[in-house]
């Protein structure tokens, strides 16, 4: 298996061990990750809510850029960051259905010697490891079954809506299924996919900061010992944010918070290193004596 | 009946009338032009635009020049064939022109109505008078052919709709057959508890008209039946019906039920969902959906029974049955009836609330169907009428959410029209049995019928609490100790423009009406339209609306849309009318659009014969010919589009009218 991987400026920043703990991951399982040459920003930043036009050039100079690096084959662009998988995903979508959006973007791109006429698949890496290497490799690949997780897999809204080819909109599986392969014990809780304040935390911080509590608190109630995202944003609001948090609600919050890759590599025998654990701020550990 | 082929001698008059329809088409089509072009063509003798042409003096304008310039041939441009052929070659008829030297062309439907631009819209209407001129030039007089009609009229569905259309036209003297798919009839309404607004009970009307069903000399009802296959055309079709094998010599059983008692299936983890009580009961292998169906014979469910799946089985309930009524060697049987009349009374199924996963059905225990409340109220259902949840307790808060798979573009985007008085039901009947505090969750209340406004004022006056929202989802993730253990709803409340959560400890979800999960096979089947939704297409909305396109199939009840009980019998009774008009008649006229050959033409190639459908063509060895047997043909046109040598031509299609009308519209746009 051979895919096109989009980072995104998240998994070369923040969320460094996201990257690191993927592609260690996939490495492992037998799965190539090129990077594509030359990416750019996807637009989702502030530039989607400010000029949603120069939002989508940007992000269809990464999809023209990936159909280019396909040579005529079919091309699938891999971003785990969920918030650069919806802004590639919307992109593709405006430009098949809006001729306004099409052209306008069309043009910019023919600006720089660009075109996209709609030949690259955007996927989340969630959606390769369930649906292309499968929980059958998996489950023989795995030697390190993690029995101590109680996991509460937070998906982050914007991985299953509007978008969600592979997945439930409000009731996501496909990260469950991977956490009960690797041997830990996904929790039955209801905020899978809810919003974990996004940059309200930044721009009115009690909005943001009770949104992500409130996550946080379920997650607990329901029995997790760790919270498994798949987004960067996600796991920075939750992780960043437990100290404040606590001052506001009068309590110790101690939850770690990591990328469901991190639990993946850890059971398939990666040292915690390259699995880039020693960045955050609650440590795995942690959950053991939580748990 | 096989007329003149050529042109009669005399030179065609024709007359053309170029009609305003109002301003349907004169807005966009120039009709004064249309005429004034009209006048120029060959053999035209007199060319007017008028008002209304279907319209008393219009008609009667026409027939005046028909005496008057001793017309011979007519052209109406004006709407579809489908409204007015008919009318105007009454007008011709009565004017003592044959009716088939009448030709429409229609410039509303497919010029006025479609066309943006009125140059363009008045080019193709003279393109479209063209080819009529040319093609009725070539007309021949024809005259209709008639069809004896057999009186028999199958009924297909034995809910509420087939039942009523049933009865009255048995009531009529017309043998019928019903056809029913499950064991018993009564349908849906059969599992309703009471019928809103009057709340009468739903078994106590409607189970002495299945008994009459059951018991009416001209009805032959077969349960546990379908249609396989149905040819022929108005008022002779062919149909067969699979009897499905139940296991049960239906003539031997009484229901009394001890093969029931009997049954190895003691254990409940061994039996299956009962689907008469959508699930919320158990039963065995043998069974009868409920103590009132008809008929009140068992049915083996074989994809349950040990016997029928494995071959090993006690077979206690052979030993049971004093009657020796169980009988496992029972093969399917196909039966063929002939019938004048079909009508399609199939109905609904409801919409399932797991396609909408923030509702939570099928993974909270405490959600629930409308048709599963119907069920936990129901003296007859698994709980003996109390409203007890799945845990055992009554609830004390309770939700009623509306427009659920209804409003929605993600599914349905029609109104599935009964749910709001069927939510409105269920509150009041729930707060009637428990007490319990009743939140109805609306989008918007929709009671436009007799005594259904008042019935929501009742609802109201009883105290329960009415919230306008379309509802966000229903959760157990509690924020508050009050909510703990409970299932939360969250809608914003339009009305005061907030967001609430509202804890509850029962949802009922009032789903919408869908088609049946087959229709597109039964479509298919009996050769008629379905709407965009899937709904079974009516011939016309407002004037043919329990008419298919399919002449002599009818339509009841709710598998053409949406409908409540009352309107479901009303439809039901109009359907059967319908198919009494057609089968009372006795003969159907049909168009004289039959295949001929011509006989120096035809060099008895065989080509044709395999080819025809309904097995019309034969050969004759002496002349070395094909010959087409006219009481058989149905003008498909097969033949003639495939004979080699263009010896095979069609009454009203010959290729000589249909070149005139291309060279019409070709040589003057």
């Amino acid at each position: 298996m051979k895919y096109l991987y989009y980072p995104g400026c998240s998994l070369k920043g923040s969320g460094r061990s996201y990257e690191e703990s993927l592609l260690a991951s996939f490495k492992k399982l037998g799965v190539e990750m090129h990077e594509l040459p030359d990416w750019n920003c996807c637009g989702a930043t502030a530039y989607m809510a400010v000029d949603e036009m120069k939002a989508f050039a940007l992000a269809a100079r990464n999809l023209a850029l990936a159909e280019r690096y396909g040579d005529g084959e079919p091309v699938t662009l891999v971003a785990p960051c969920n918030a650069c998988y919806l802004a590639l995903m919307k992109v593709q979508k405006y430009m098949a259905e809006y001729d306004e959006v099409g052209r306008t973007i069309s043009d910019a791109l023919a600006s720089a010697d660009l075109s996209y006429r709609g030949g690259v698949r955007v996927r989340q890496s969630l959606d390769v490891l369930l649906n292309d290497v499968g929980l059958d490799l998996l489950a023989e690949k795995i030697n390190h079954p993690l029995g101590q997780w109680k996991v509460a897999c937070y998906y982050g809204c914007q991985a299953v809506r509007p978008f969600a080819p592979f997945d439930d909109e409000y009731n996501p599986m496909s990260m469950d299924h991977l956490m009960r392969s690797i041997g830990a014990e996904p929790v039955d809780w209801p905020l899978k996919a809810r919003c974990c304040g996004g940059t309200l935390t930044g721009t009115i911080p009690t909005v943001g900061l009770r949104l992500s509590y409130i996550i946080l608190r379920e997650a607990i109630d329901r029995g997790a010992n760790v919270v498994a995202t798949a987004c960067p944003l996600c796991q920075f609001n939750l992780e960043c944010y437990q100290s404040q948090m606590g001052r506001e609600y009068g309590e110790d919050l101690d939850m770690p918070i990591v990328y469901y890759s991190q639990l993946l590599g850890q059971a398939l025998g990666i040292d915690d290193r390259s699995l880039g654990l020693q960045r955050h701020f609650v440590p795995l550990t942690a959950a053991a004596a939580v748990g | 009946m096989i007329m003149h082929r050529k042109s009669p001698e005399d030179q065609p008059r024709i007359g053309v009338y170029v009609c305003h329809c109002g301003v349907n088409i004169a807005a966009k089509v120039d009709v004064e032009h249309v005429r004034d072009f009209a006048a120029s063509l060959p053999g035209v003798v007199v060319s007017r635009d008028y008002k209304f042409a279907c319209s008393d003096p219009g008609q009667e304008l026409i027939q005046k020049d028909i005496r008057e310039h001793d017309l011979n041939r007519i052209v109406v441009a004006s709407c579809s064939p489908q409204l007015h052929e008919r009318t105007f070659r009454r007008t011709c008829a009565d004017a003592g022109l044959s009716p088939f030297f009448f030709q429409m062309a229609n410039i509303r439907e497919h010029v006025s109505w479609v066309t943006v631009d009125p140059g363009a819209a008045t080019t193709k209407a003279r393109a479209l008078v063209a080819a009529a001129v040319r093609r009725v030039a070539r007309a021949e007089a024809l005259a209709l052919r008639q069809v004896p009609v057999r009186p028999e009229v199958l009924v297909v569905g034995g809910g509420i709709a087939g039942i009523h259309s049933a009865l009255t036209l048995a009531n009529a003297g017309k043998k019928v057959f019903l056809v029913e798919r499950e064991p018993t009839i009564g349908g849906h309404m059969a599992q309703l508890d009471k019928t809103f607004p009057t709340m009468d009970c739903s078994a106590c009307i409607l189970t002495p008209k299945m008994s009459d069903v059951k018991n009416h000399p001209n009805i032959t009802m077969w349960t546990y039946s379908e249609v396989d296959e149905v040819s022929g055309f108005t008022g002779n079709f062919k149909v067969k019906v699979r009897r499905k094998a139940r296991y049960i010599k239906e003539e031997l059983c009484v229901g009394c039920g001890d093969c029931v008692d009997a049954c190895v299936m003691k254990k409940e983890k061994v039996q299956v969902p009962d689907e008469f009580n959508v699930g919320l009961s158990k039963r065995k292998a043998v069974y009868m959906p409920f103590p009132q169906a008809t008929p009140a014979c068992m049915v083996i469910d074989p994809k349950q029974c040990l016997q029928l799946m494995k071959g090993k089985c006690a077979q206690t309930c052979v030993d049971a049955c004093e009657r020796a009524a169980v009988d496992f060697d029972q093969t399917d049987e196909i039966v063929e009836i002939d019938v004048g009349a079909i009508v399609m009374a199939t109905g609904f199924r409801p919409f399932d609330a797991k396609r909408i996963p923030e509702y939570g059905y099928g993974r909270f225990d405490h959600v629930y169907t409308t048709l599963e409340v119907e069920r936990l109220v129901n003296a007859s259902g698994p709980t003996g009428g109390e409203v007890v949840l799945r845990d055992g307790t009554v609830p004390k808060t309770v939700g009623v959410i509306h427009c659920v798979g209804s409003r929605d573009r993600r599914h349905n985007a029609y109104c599935s029209k009964v749910c709001c008085m069927a939510a409105l039901k269920m509150a009041h009947l729930v707060k009637e049995r428990t007490g319990a505090e009743v939140f109805d969750f609306y989008v918007d209340m929709r009671t436009p019928s007799k005594g259904y406004e008042e019935f929501y004022d009742q609802v109201l006056s009883e105290g329960v609490q009415f919230i306008r929202g379309r509802v966000a989802e229903v959760t157990d993730w509690a924020m508050t100790p009050e909510e703990e253990g409970k299932l939360v709803i969250r809608v914003e409340d339009t009305l005061i423009g907030v967001a609430r959560r509202v804890p509850v400890d029962m949802v009922i979800l009032a789903v919408g009406l869908e088609p049946q999960v087959d229709t597109a096979e039964m479509q298919r089947r009996f050769n008629i339209s379905c709407s965009q939704e899937g709904f079974f297409l009516e011939r016309h909305p407002k004037l043919a609306p329990v008419s298919t396109f399919t002449d002599g199939i009818f339509l009841a009840g709710a598998c053409q849309g949406p409908k409540d009980i009352p309107e479901v019998v009303a439809q039901a009774g109009a359907a059967a009318a319908e198919a009494l008009a057609l089968v009372d008649r006795g003969h159907v006229d049909i168009e004289p659009n039959t295949a001929w050959i011509e006989e120096e033409a035809c060099s008895g190639c065989k080509t044709c014969i395999p080819l025809c459908p309904f097995n019309a063509i034969t050969r004759d060895e002496e002349k070395a010919i094909a010959v087409v047997n006219d009481a058989m043909c149905k003008g498909c046109g097969t033949c003639v589009a495939a004979c080699p040598s263009g010896a095979a031509q069609q009454n009203m299609f010959t290729d000589e009218q249909i070149y005139e009308e291309i060279e019409g519209v070709l040589a003057y746009v």
